[in-house]
């Protein structure tokens, strides 16, 4: 391959996102005109937000949960299998992990290895009824988690009450017992305090379970037998399973790494909080599936749409304060950005594809018959 | 007996639908008679699950012709969020049949997007869907902050009170008007009798026909309409040709581009209605953010245990909307809970059908969860309200999973496909 073809590659690899992005901000800045604010103020104060220290420390922090969440279903989207059940699963494995790290003392390693244990069995455990409903009974894996979502809301709402920490008497609940100090994984401010003065922000030592994961991701899909089964059994099951990989072994497998994936997302808030309290952050399962989106399943492109995104949400913080544009002007550019994403990622496919048989053309031209 | 069997398969099919219908209620009678509630057969319930069923029939519908016509649709829930909030919209500043229009207009531009990055770009339809899932709740919430928060009674989250159109009640059954003449009310009567099983028939028929919005007649009116132009015109035969086997379409000479489009604009037309309907006065009078409750989604699964046809779609909305029905009114639970039993006589008779067919894993499946049922039903006496909130989704699954395997889906959907290729 020459120089040229691969330059072209990678230009061609970031030319959909960035296009996405740039797209965004241009369709956004029309929307702000019409709504009657000025998007260059707007788009100002969100780039200055973003470039103060403390900003950058809560961008990480958001993004940590929304990175182990996009790895939850890029595992399973390389196969092809959509979980979309990943914002059940880690609801159903936080108030069960912070439940069981609220009964017990145990030495700080063993505690937090507990909590941690618990969030991945019990997402895992709800990821695997999809799965095994799928390869048992053949029901469909996006109807099966989408609704698996609805009965966690409903089971959850029911524990809430049960496991409240002063009892059933309170109407209001505060959350589950309160876990001891043993059991919460200590941050990171070290490090971004060797930079200067972070304010009352903290960096969640959290980030290291998510590059821990991501490596993981990387390691798995790429270097081990098991990843290339996954990728082949995605790209071409039928190819796959000539090959002799177990079709389905494969989805229950992948459902039950990307539940227990998935199942950490809520790591970060039990370990802010101390507890699974009623306002436990939602919507953490949909993002990922966004953040997968945009990121291709790969495990940098992930972290990147994580921080674009954990950059938006930052940016809405401080559209509130200074009002120059409507907070919610983050929704539509989050919209905007998937929408054009998927579909220049298809074109750049598509333009690669042709590229290919193009050059496959010449060469076989140049052979002398 | 054989020949029994054989005049029921003959039958037409509306009669084997009444049949299973009059069982239906035969066995809500039966447990009524045994439990304290009188609400199964009410007609006030019977008249709730006409209407919560709505949308989740509307989106089914719209499943319909979307996956007709090769295109998988989970975009469905995002396109009735894009519904409600248009049709809110709409009713507010132009009134409720223009609202109507509105709500239409807004879910058929999501189905665009859709369809142009399916059909157009052959982006993955999954990966589609939850885009226009994920971005639609963005783009509602953004203009409702622009635009209900400024109205009196409205915020971020929800507009002010919308009205709602006309009513019907049919003629005779119920005792309509026909031009200022009041006709009987022949189910009225049958109602006021009060005999057992012919009271409760005469009370689910009588919530079916009595004071409907002209909205809902009109939601109904288009399953027939559905099976017509798909199954009895030429546009129907085409349009299914492009999710059956596009390229022997092509080369008869079909534009399947075009069929695969109108398929995904209906579908999102019919989403459209169905989250205007949402906002009506028949459901919540409001826009209110978060509402779709997943209708999106257990419309899908009413068209697959509809096996992919307009009154099988009615049929699984019928029965997904009946529990939320019932329990919106039953706070205390107690109807909630006599529903187990009927959960119990219902996994029962899979049983039989299980051994008659000797799928002896499916019958020992459906007898576990009879116990089960069966158990919690003595044990307590109410339901939690959390159970009542997540019925709908608990029998979707109970569904799919002993019946998703008979089903057959249109054979090209959800494979991307491009002109000219084969």
């Amino acid at each position: 391959m020459t120089e040229q073809t691969t330059a072209r590659r990678l230009m061609m690899q970031f030319a959909a996102p960035v296009g996405a992005v740039v797209l965004s901000v241009v369709a956004s800045a029309f929307i702000l005109i019409i709504a009657g604010s000025n998007p260059i103020t707007a788009y100002g104060d969100m780039l200055r937000h973003a470039a103060k220290l403390e900003t950058s420390v809560s961008m990480i922090n958001r993004a940590t949960p929304l990175y182990i969440s996009g790895v939850a279903a890029a595992v399973g989207f390389k196969m092809n299998i959509f979980n979309i059940g990943v914002e059940g699963q880690y609801r159903m494995a936080a108030i069960f992990a912070a439940y069981v790290g609220g009964a017990v003392a145990l030495p700080t390693v063993l505690h937090i290895g507990l909590i941690l244990i618990v969030a991945m069995a019990v997402g895992g455990a709800w990821a695997g009824i999809a799965g095994v409903l799928n390869t048992e009974r053949g029901v469909n894996i996006v109807i099966s988690t989408i609704m698996l979502n609805g009965i966690a809301l409903g089971v959850i709402a029911w524990l809430v009450r049960s496991w409240q920490a002063e009892g059933e008497i309170v109407v209001v609940g505060v959350g589950t017992e309160k876990i001891d100090d043993s059991g919460l994984i200590p941050n990171l401010n070290f490090i971004p305090e060797f930079f200067g003065d972070i304010r009352s922000e903290e960096l969640t030592g959290v980030l290291v379970i998510a590059i821990i994961i991501g490596a993981a991701y990387h390691v798995l899909l790429n270097r081990t037998v098991f990843g290339y089964d996954l990728r082949s059994s995605g790209l071409n099951p039928l190819a796959a399973r000539a090959g002799g990989v177990p079709p389905k072994r494969m989805v229950i497998i992948a459902m039950l790494m990307s539940g227990g994936v998935g199942g950490l997302v809520g790591i970060a808030e039990i370990m802010d909080k101390g507890r699974y309290d009623p306002n436990f952050v939602g919507f953490l399962g949909f993002n990922g599936i966004s953040v997968a989106l945009l990121g291709r399943n790969h495990p940098a492109g992930i972290a990147v749409g994580a921080l674009l995104w954990a950059f938006l949400d930052a940016s809405s913080d401080i559209l509130q304060v200074t009002d120059a544009a409507p907070k919610e002007i983050v929704d539509i550019m989050r919209g905007v950005i998937l929408l054009t994403a998927v579909i220049g990622y298809e074109i750049v496919r598509r333009i690669r594809v042709r590229d290919e048989a193009a050059q496959a053309a010449a060469r076989l031209a140049e052979v002398p018959a | 007996m054989t020949d029994l069997m054989r005049t029921w398969n003959r039958a037409p099919k509306w009669i084997t639908w009444m049949v299973y219908a009059a069982v239906g209620v035969l066995i809500l009678t039966i447990v009524q008679s045994l439990t304290d509630t009188e609400r199964l057969t009410s007609a006030t319930t019977s008249s709730a699950m006409l209407r919560w069923a709505v949308p989740i029939m509307l989106a089914g519908l719209g499943g319909l012709f979307s996956e007709r016509a090769g295109v998988v649709n989970i975009g469905l829930e995002g396109m009735l969020v894009l519904g409600m909030w248009f049709g809110a919209w709409g009713t507010i500043n132009y009134g409720p049949w223009w609202g109507l229009v509105i709500g239409i207009i807004g879910g058929g531009l999501g189905a665009l997007v859709h369809a142009i990055a399916t059909v157009s770009f052959g982006v993955d339809h999954i990966i589609s869907g939850v885009a226009i899932i994920i971005a639609a709740p963005g783009i509602t919430r953004f203009l409702s902050g622009e635009i209900f928060a400024e109205y009196d009674g409205g915020s971020i989250t929800q507009s002010p009170g919308v009205d709602g159109v006309g009513k019907f009640t049919f003629p005779f059954l119920s005792g309509g008007n026909i031009g200022g003449w009041t006709s009987p009310n022949i189910l009225g009567w049958f109602v006021d009798k009060g005999w057992w099983f012919v009271g409760d028939l005469a009370s689910v028929a009588r919530g079916l026909t009595f004071n409907l919005s002209q909205m809902t007649v009109l939601a109904y009116l288009l399953v027939p309409l559905s099976a017509w132009v798909l199954w009895r015109t030429r546009f129907g035969l085409r349009l299914r040709i492009a999710g059956e086997n596009p390229q022997a379409g092509e080369s008869q000479g079909i534009n399947i581009i075009r069929y695969k489009y109108i398929g995904v604009l209906l579908s999102g037309a019919l989403a459209g209605f169905g989250g205007a309907f949402i906002s009506s006065p028949e459901l919540n009078g409001i826009y209110l953010e978060g509402s779709t409750l997943q209708r999106g989604f257990i419309g899908l699964a009413a068209l697959i245990i509809g096996n992919w046809r307009p009154t099988g779609v009615m049929a699984g909305a019928l029965l997904f909307g009946y529990p939320t029905a019932l329990g919106k009114r039953d706070l205390e639970g107690t109807a909630t809970h006599s529903l187990l039993l009927v959960a119990v006589i219902a996994l029962a008779f899979i049983v039989l059908w299980a051994l008659s067919r000797h799928k002896t894993s499916d019958a020992v499946l459906a007898g576990v969860l009879a116990l089960l049922a069966g158990y919690w039903f003595l044990a307590a006496d109410t339901v939690p309200k959390w159970w009542t909130d997540i019925q709908p989704q608990v029998i979707v699954i109970l569904v799919l999973v002993f019946f998703a395997q008979r089903l057959r889906m249109p054979m090209a959907v959800g494979q991307p496909y491009r002109k000219g290729e084969t």
